[in-house]
C-alpha cells in the first residue's frame, strides 16, 4: 500500500505545487518548447527523468556534501545526469534533439530541478527524494503538455504533429488534423500565445481549487 | 474620462464622451465610404455587433450589472476603432478574432474599463497582423484605381461568402506604406514609386483626405476639451520630426514628414487612439513624452520594421512605459517642493 507520506508528495507535485501553474517554476522551457504536443511531451519527459534521477542521487550522498558547497555540488551533478540526457538523444532520436535545440542543455539550469534538489531531496530520504521529483516533473511534463495541446490546437488546427520526429516514420499518419481546412492563428504559436495559455490554465487551477475549497 | 479640472466638466459622463468622440469619427468615415465604397459601414456594424456580443457574454460571466456598462459606449468606441484600422472587405471571422482580443483579452482580462494596461482597439489589431498578415494587408484599392468598387451588397457578399468570382486583385492594393517599404528595398525611385496612381498629393489617394477628416473631427475634440492638445501635438510632431531627420538624410530611403503624416494610421492613432485615457499618461509632461516617443517609434517601426505601419506597436509599447512616465512627471503640488515627493503625489 501506498503511504499516507508518498500520497502527499504525489499530491503536491501534480496539483497542490505544481511547478508550472502554482509555482510559476521553469518558465522559460515552459513557455519556449510548448508549441506543439510534441515538442512539450517530450522535454517534459527529459526533464522529469532528469530530476528523479538527480533528485535520487543527491539524496543518496546528501550526508556527505559539505553544507556551504552544496549549491555547486548540485548543479555539477544535475550538469552530468543533462549531458547524459543529451547525449542519448543525439544519438536516439536525433530529429528531435535538433528541434528542442538549446533547451536541452538549459534543463541544467532550469530552477525547478535545482529547487526540488535544494528543498527536498538535500533532506528526506531517497526513495521519497525520486517520487517527490516524478512528480513534480510530471506536473510540470502535464502543464506542458496541456499548453502545448492548446496552442497547437488555436495556432495550427493539429494535435501530436511532428511526432514522427519521436518515434520515427512509420509515426508520420498519426497527426490528428482537430479542425480541417484551418486557416490557424499564428499568435497561439508565437510567444504571446504562450505566455496567454499559461495565463488561462492558471485561471482555470484557480477556479478548479476554489470549487474544491468550497 | 476628461481633461482635468474635472469640476468644469459638466454632463460628460463616460456615455457622454464616448459619443461625442464617436461622432468625431463620422466626417472620417463619410470620406472613407466616399472615396473606398460602402464597405467600412460593413466593417464598422460588424466589429459593434460582435464587440457587444463579446461585452454582454464576459459581463453575464462575471456578474456584473450588464445595462450601465453596456450602454456606457466605450465598447462601442473600441470596436469602432478597431474597424477604422483595419482593412475592410476582409472575411468576418478576422473581425470576429479581432474584437475577441481588443474586447475579452485586452480589456476584460486586465479587469474591465478602466483597468487595462494597453489600449484595446491596438492589442486587437496587433493580434490580427502578426496571425493574419495576408488578410491585414489587403486593403480596399481606392475608387479609379480599382477595378471593382464593390456596392453595399456585394461587400456583405465578400465578408460572409468570400465573394466567389470576384478576386481580391481586383478591388484591392497595399497600403502606400507598405508600397513604399517593398518597392524602395527593390531599389525603385522616390519619384517613380509617388506616380503611381494609388498615391495622391501628399499621402495615399483618398487616404490623405480621410486623414484630413480625422484631423478635423480631432480637433474638434480638443476644441470640446474632451482631449488635452497634448497627446496629439506630441505624436504628430514625433512623427514630423523623426520622418523629417530621416528624409533630410536619406532622401531616396524615407518619404517626407507630410508622407507619413496623412498615411496609414497616423492622424486616427494621434488623435484617437494615442489619447485613450485609460492607456495613455496623465500628466502634461508624461504626455507630451509618451506621446511623443510614440509618433517617433512610429516612424523607425515605418521605416526599418517588418509590418507596414508602426501606429499599433508604438502605441502599445508606450502603454507599457506609462506608469513608470507618470510616476516621474508628477507635477509639483501646490505648496510642496519640487521633486520633493517624486512618485507618491
Amino acid at each position: 500500500m501506498i503511504s499516507r507520506e508518498s500520497r502527499d508528495i504525489l499530491y503536491n507535485g501534480l496539483w497542490k505545487q505544481n511547478p508550472g501553474i502554482v509555482q510559476i517554476l521553469g518558465l522559460c522551457p515552459l513557455l519556449a518548447i510548448s508549441s506543439n504536443v510534441v515538442n512539450a511531451l517530450s522535454l517534459g519527459l527529459a526533464t522529469t527523468l532528469v530530476m528523479a534521477v538527480s533528485s535520487g542521487s543527491v539524496a543518496v550522498i546528501r550526508n556527505v556534501i559539505p553544507h556551504e558547497i552544496r549549491i555547486p555540488a548540485f548543479v555539477l551533478i544535475i550538469a552530468a545526469l543533462v549531458t547524459v540526457v543529451e547525449l542519448a538523444m543525439h544519438a536516439w532520436v536525433h530529429a528531435l534533439y535538433v528541434v528542442l535545440g538549446v533547451f536541452l542543455p538549459l534543463i541544467t539550469t532550469n530552477c525547478i530541478v535545482l529547487a526540488r534538489v535544494e528543498a527536498f531531496a538535500s533532506k528526506r530520504s531517497t526513495a521519497h527524494s525520486m517520487l517527490d521529483a516524478t512528480a513534480m516533473g510530471l506536473g510540470l511534463t502535464g502543464v506542458l503538455v496541456s499548453l502545448g495541446a492548446m496552442r497547437e490546437i488555436v495556432g495550427k488546427g493539429t494535435l501530436f504533429s511532428g511526432i514522427d520526429l519521436a518515434l520515427g516514420p512509420m509515426a508520420k499518419g498519426w497527426v490528428i488534423p482537430v479542425i480541417p481546412d484551418y486557416h490557424g492563428l499564428l499568435l497561439a504559436i508565437l510567444p504571446p500565445g504562450a505566455f496567454i495559455g499559461l495565463g488561462l490554465l492558471i485561471a482555470l487551477r484557480n477556479v478548479l481549487q476554489e470549487r474544491g475549497s468550497r | 474620462m476628461n481633461g482635468s479640472p474635472y469640476i468644469l466638466s459638466e454632463n460628460n459622463s463616460v456615455t457622454v464622451v464616448m459619443l461625442k468622440v464617436l461622432a468625431a469619427l463620422i466626417p472620417g468615415v463619410i470620406a472613407q465610404v466616399w472615396f473606398f465604397g460602402p464597405g467600412i459601414l460593413v466593417s464598422l456594424s460588424l466589429c459593434a455587433l460582435f464587440a457587444i456580443g463579446f461585452e454582454a457574454f464576459i459581463l453575464l460571466m462575471r456578474g456584473i450589472p450588464l445595462k450601465p456598462f453596456l450602454s456606457d459606449g466605450s465598447v462601442l468606441l473600441t470596436a469602432c476603432l478597431l474597424a477604422l484600422a483595419m482593412p475592410t472587405l476582409a472575411p468576418w471571422w478576422l473581425y470576429l478574432v479581432g474584437v475577441f482580443f481588443a474586447v475579452v483579452v485586452a480589456k476584460h482580462l486586465y479587469g474591465g474599463l478602466g483597468q487595462n494596461l494597453f489600449n484595446p482597439a491596438m492589442v486587437g489589431y496587433a493580434a490580427l497582423i502578426v496571425s493574419f498578415p495576408v488578410y491585414m494587408t489587403q486593403w480596399a484599392a481606392p475608387v479609379g484605381v480599382a477595378h471593382v468598387t464593390p456596392n453595399l451588397w456585394e461587400a456583405f457578399d465578400l465578408v460572409f461568402a468570400g465573394g466567389g468570382s470576384i478576386s481580391p486583385d481586383a478591388y484591392t492594393s497595399a497600403t502606400v506604406l507598405d508600397t513604399w517599404k517593398t518597392q524602395v528595398r527593390q531599389g525603385l525611385g522616390a519619384a517613380e514609386i509617388l506616380g503611381q496612381p494609388i498615391f495622391g498629393r501628399a499621402g495615399g489617394r483618398g487616404q490623405e483626405i480621410v486623414a484630413l477628416m480625422y484631423l478635423g473631427g480631432g480637433l474638434l475634440l480638443v476644441s470640446n476639451r474632451l482631449a488635452t492638445w497634448h497627446i496629439p501635438f506630441a505624436f504628430l510632431a514625433g512623427i514630423a520630426a523623426t520622418a523629417g531627420v530621416l528624409h533630410l538624410v536619406e532622401p531616396a530611403r524615407h518619404a517626407g514628414p507630410l508622407f507619413h503624416l496623412l498615411s496609414g494610421g497616423a492622424m486616427l492613432g494621434a488623435f484617437f487612439i494615442a489619447t485613450d485615457p485609460v492607456t495613455a499618461a496623465s500628466t502634461p509632461l508624461g504626455k507630451l513624452i509618451y506621446a511623443g516617443l510614440a509618433g517617433f517609434l512610429t516612424v523607425i517601426i515605418r521605416a526599418y520594421g517588418g509590418y507596414p505601419d508602426g501606429v499599433a506597436f508604438a502605441v502599445l509599447l508606450m502603454n507599457v512605459a506609462v506608469p513608470f512616465i507618470d510616476a516621474y512627471t508628477q507635477p509639483r503640488v501646490f505648496g510642496h517642493k519640487h521633486g520633493g515627493k517624486r512618485g507618491k503625489p
